[in-house]
């Protein structure tokens, strides 16, 4: 393979029906590339190294600097944004597959809603009254906010679902970047008042209980959320609200 | 009879769509929001440095009237004055709000907001969360709609694209047309009301500090179908991005604002060449004044970094831990993209096309286009910055607007009646499917992905920091060019299912229509102000251009014409900018 050029491999599949099929491109380098300028410089002339004409290739992206979560896929095996995915440090040929756990759009496009969804279900928000001027919100310590803010950077990529064993579409389990949402939002003054009922969202079918511990979300998040750390920290809280519930408290 | 559960679209949820969504679902509408990504990846995320609101915690004298006096002077007394003063003096309050929705805002020892310094004021004015504040803006403002959502009054329209408006014999607007972005299927939805919240343009330029999604598109289309667009020739070059290949990544203005220098070696010694030509305001000087400043060093006195295109912009004197709290996020960016650490070495920059000062008219008082029953609130209308927008007010522009186009929009709803017949909508809906069909037919040769990068590249030259009128014109002619070679195209990948590429080169018409309003307006204004500069017209001229270009399509010339408004400078008199 001359040095010149990139080499990709990338998981095709036309709907959501359709069977999957591998394509090879070869593209010429450019320095400082990242999965996303292979992507876009593809779409420019969408031919395979075996000179192929090809549809485009299907994905989401939106802000390319990790912030928006847009471009998660599995890139060389492994669950991450195609954006910092820098060519200089990705073994060639470069796979691309989409995230195998949620349901298939369009190649590299699949369909992330259930993780929005999720956060409905446990509520994450804080209940305030109502837009009009209240006055400012509650005084809060500067390691508190050191506490929240890291908690509240994540970008519903999805990395961590894509690569929990336990997060599929049987059993409906919201996974761990909602269950650190319950964390911080129960760690919030005025979001703890919905405390109960977040814990009671993550009780049953999809909840908590059904987190299997193989910590695989923590080592896979972008944005070093203590994501295990936060399992623990709502499991403790649960066990006390399910204890209170049972002692009719 | 008054409307008692109107129903609003709302198109766009960055800051600006969710801040209307919320003030007008509390007030009994139904809303249906429609948005090309998901809400939550909307471009907002990106925003880092922080949003101003003079709230006076740190015993400075600040005040919303300072603010106010900020704001015009930086943005070259070019925006209507009572609308900013409005904002002004509600950002505080909003503040307060964002707090109350559990922002985690950065704290004082005591608990109170921290906040920071940005360009073009002598004041700590801005809250920020880390360096990543849009992101928890967003987030908390997602939060409380999503509360509405599970009540069922707002419903969401995800992976949908607005196509165009759809408008009555009377030329009142109401419903849209909107395109699914995985079926393909072309809809119209009939509403009381409609909102437009789509951000800005940047992909007009190519490469800029915005997000894909950042296409002007919708603001275009409205514009071609009879919306004025004003003050499309300000276009905002922030100082220091990161080059690179697709996207020139923002290094916040919180650098600086948290102590971050600017400099070139010379004669062998660093020269802070912001901190010497401008004393008083140092690094922290207004975006369109620093932009001209680096591309002085770099072009005219050939200072740039080995001959490139690039200028330190220096963190390396400040603690490696104080620095984490405050910029972490967007260390972690020039860490991740460049591979250096700005805590150790300092950071590669030069200006990048940033933001629209520009955008959809809107009246005064109420967000209102030209178009009744058409609102539009955010980047993608020009009120609040005149012709420079000074760091850190744009987020409070957004939901400052959004607070007032939600109500606004729900008051005319309630007084509207209700739409007559079904055909305007059965009209808009063909004339979209029959641009699809001819897309989809398309066998030129000519590929859009390349049409794209030369618009880019001309609008980069010609329309960004400095502006020539004889290059204008040639720009101009190159944008006509393109129009006659779009119209050549061919698309080669006709799938009918979630085709990005047709999404794609549908979207580029729209861009290649709006630039030509970028380059006739500059081109037409002979004169110097904000970040409009020509150096044959260096002065800023009062008496002939104080006032807010206009841009209404002329459809059977298939160009803009321009027409020109007084500009509202009631409260305070223009004085000359000196920083
Ligand atoms: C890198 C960067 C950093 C910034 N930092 C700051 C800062 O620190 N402080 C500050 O005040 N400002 C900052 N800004 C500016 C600020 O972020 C933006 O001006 C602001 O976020 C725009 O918000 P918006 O709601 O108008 O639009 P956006 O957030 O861009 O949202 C637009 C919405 O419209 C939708 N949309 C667009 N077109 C269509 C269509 N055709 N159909 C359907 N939906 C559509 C999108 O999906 C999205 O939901 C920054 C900008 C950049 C680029
Ligand atoms: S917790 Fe981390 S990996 Fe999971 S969705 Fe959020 S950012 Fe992505």
């Amino acid at each position: 393979m001359p040095a010149n050029t990139v080499r990709l491999r990338i998981k095709r599949q036309a709907g959501p029906q359709a069977p999957p099929v591998w394509e090879e491109f070869e593209i010429p380098y450019r320095p400082h590339m990242n999965v996303i300028v292979a992507l876009r410089d593809i779409a420019e002339n969408p031919v395979t190294r075996d000179g192929r004409p090809t549809s485009t290739i299907a994905y989401e992206a939106n802000c390319l600097e990790e912030v928006c979560g847009a471009c998660a896929m599995v890139i060389n095996g492994r669950a991450r944004q195609a954006c910092t995915a820098l060519v200089d440090r990705l073994e060639q040929p470069i796979s691309l597959e989409p995230l195998h756990r949620f349901p298939m759009i369009r190649d590299l496009q699949v369909d992330r809603s259930k993780l929005f969804n999720d956060l409905r279900r446990v509520k994450a928000w804080v209940p305030i009254d109502g837009t009009y001027a209240l006055g400012s919100g509650p005084r809060q310590s500067p390691q508190d906010q050191e506490q929240a803010y890291p908690l509240s950077r994540c970008i519903s990529c999805g990395n961590c679902l894509e690569v929990c064993p336990q997060y599929n579409t049987r059993t409906d389990y919201v996974g761990a970047a909602v269950i650190n949402q319950v964390r911080l939002f129960n760690l919030h003054p005025t979001g703890k008042m919905h405390r109960a009922a977040r814990l009671d969202a993550l009780t049953g079918p999809g909840g908590i209980q059904e987190c299997g511990y193989a910590e695989n979300c923590v080592k896979a998040c972008p944005k070093d959320i203590p994501l295990t750390d936060s399992i623990a920290a709502v499991n403790r809280q649960m066990v006390g609200h399910l204890w209170g519930k049972a002692l009719g408290r | 009879m008054p409307n008692s559960s109107p129903h609003l679209l709302i198109v766009g949820g960055g800051l600006a769509g969710l801040s209307a969504a919320l003030h007008a679902a509390e007030r009994g509408a139904r809303i249906s929001l429609f948005s090309v990504v998901p809400v939550k990846r909307s471009h907002s995320v990106c925003a880092q440095g922080g949003i101003n609101a003079a709230k006076n915690l740190k015993g400075e004298g600040d005040s919303p009237w300072i603010h106010f006096d900020d704001t015009i002077f930086g943005g070259d007394f070019l925006a209507n004055q009572p609308l900013v003063k409005r904002m002004c003096e509600a950002a505080p309050g909003i503040i307060d709000l964002l707090d109350r929705m559990g922002v985690p805002f950065n704290r004082t020892p005591e608990g109170l907001l921290d906040f920071r310094r940005f360009g073009g004021t002598l004041h700590h004015r801005t809250a920020f969360a880390g360096a990543t504040t849009g992101q928890q803006l967003l987030y908390a403002l997602d939060e409380q709609v999503r509360r509405h959502e599970a009540s069922g009054q707002v419903e969401k329209f995800e992976h949908w694209e607005f196509l165009s408006a759809v408008l009555d014999d009377n030329g009142v607007c109401r419903g849209i047309c909107a395109m699914d972005l995985r079926s393909m299927e072309v809809r119209t939805f009939a509403a009381d009301a409609v909102i437009i919240a789509t951000g800005g343009i940047g992909a007009i330029f190519g490469k800029s500090t915005n997000s894909i999604a950042c296409t002007g598109s919708a603001q275009s289309a409205l514009y071609q179908q009879g919306a004025d667009y004003a003050n499309g020739e300000f276009i905002q070059v922030h100082p220091t991005a990161i080059p690179g290949e697709d996207k020139l990544r923002l290094m916040s203005e919180s650098a600086r604002g948290e102590g971050g220098r600017v400099w070139v070696p010379k004669d062998g010694k660093p020269w802070y060449f912001l901190e010497e030509w401008y004393p008083k305001y140092g690094n922290l000087v207004p975006r369109d004044v620093a932009t001209r400043a680096i591309h002085k060093v770099v072009y005219e006195l050939g200072l740039g970094l080995d001959g490139q295109p690039a200028v330190y912009l220096d963190l390396t004197h400040i603690p490696a831990h104080e620095l984490d709290i405050k910029l972490g996020g967007i260390l972690e960016i020039y860490e991740k993209f460049v591979g250096d650490d700005p805590r150790k070495v300092p950071m590669k920059v030069f200006p990048a096309m940033h933001y629209t000062m520009g955008g959809l008219w809107v009246d005064n008082e109420h967000q209102a286009t030209n178009i009744p029953g058409l609102f539009a609130c955010g980047e993608c209308e020009y009120q609040y910055h005149g012709a420079n927008r000074l760091g850190a007010n744009s987020l409070v522009s957004c939901i400052f607007g959004g607070a007032i186009a939600g109500p606004t929009a729900v008051e005319y709803a309630r007084a509207s009646t209700a739409a007559g017949s079904p055909r305007p909508f059965e009209q808009e809906k063909l004339r979209q499917e029959e641009i699809n069909a001819r897309l989809f037919a398309s066998e030129g040769s000519e590929n859009p992905f390349v049409i794209w990068k030369e618009l880019g590249r001309t609008m980069t030259e010609h329309c960004t920091v400095i502006r020539v009128n004889d290059n204008l014109r040639r720009a101009d002619a190159k944008l006509q060019e393109l129009l006659e070679r779009y119209r050549k195209l061919g698309l080669r990948d006709k799938t009918r299912w979630a085709n990005p590429a047709f999404f794609f080169t549908r979207q580029l018409y729209n861009m290649l229509q709006l630039a030509r309003v970028i380059c006739l307006g500059a081109l037409a204004r002979d004169e110097s102000r904000g970040a409009h500069y020509k150096p044959a017209f260096a002065e800023r001229d009062d008496a002939n251009w104080l006032k807010t270009t206009l841009a209404s399509f002329a459809p059977d010339a298939d160009e803009p014409r321009l027409r020109y408004q007084p500009v509202d400078i009631s409260l305070l008199p223009p004085r000359p900018r000196k920083y």
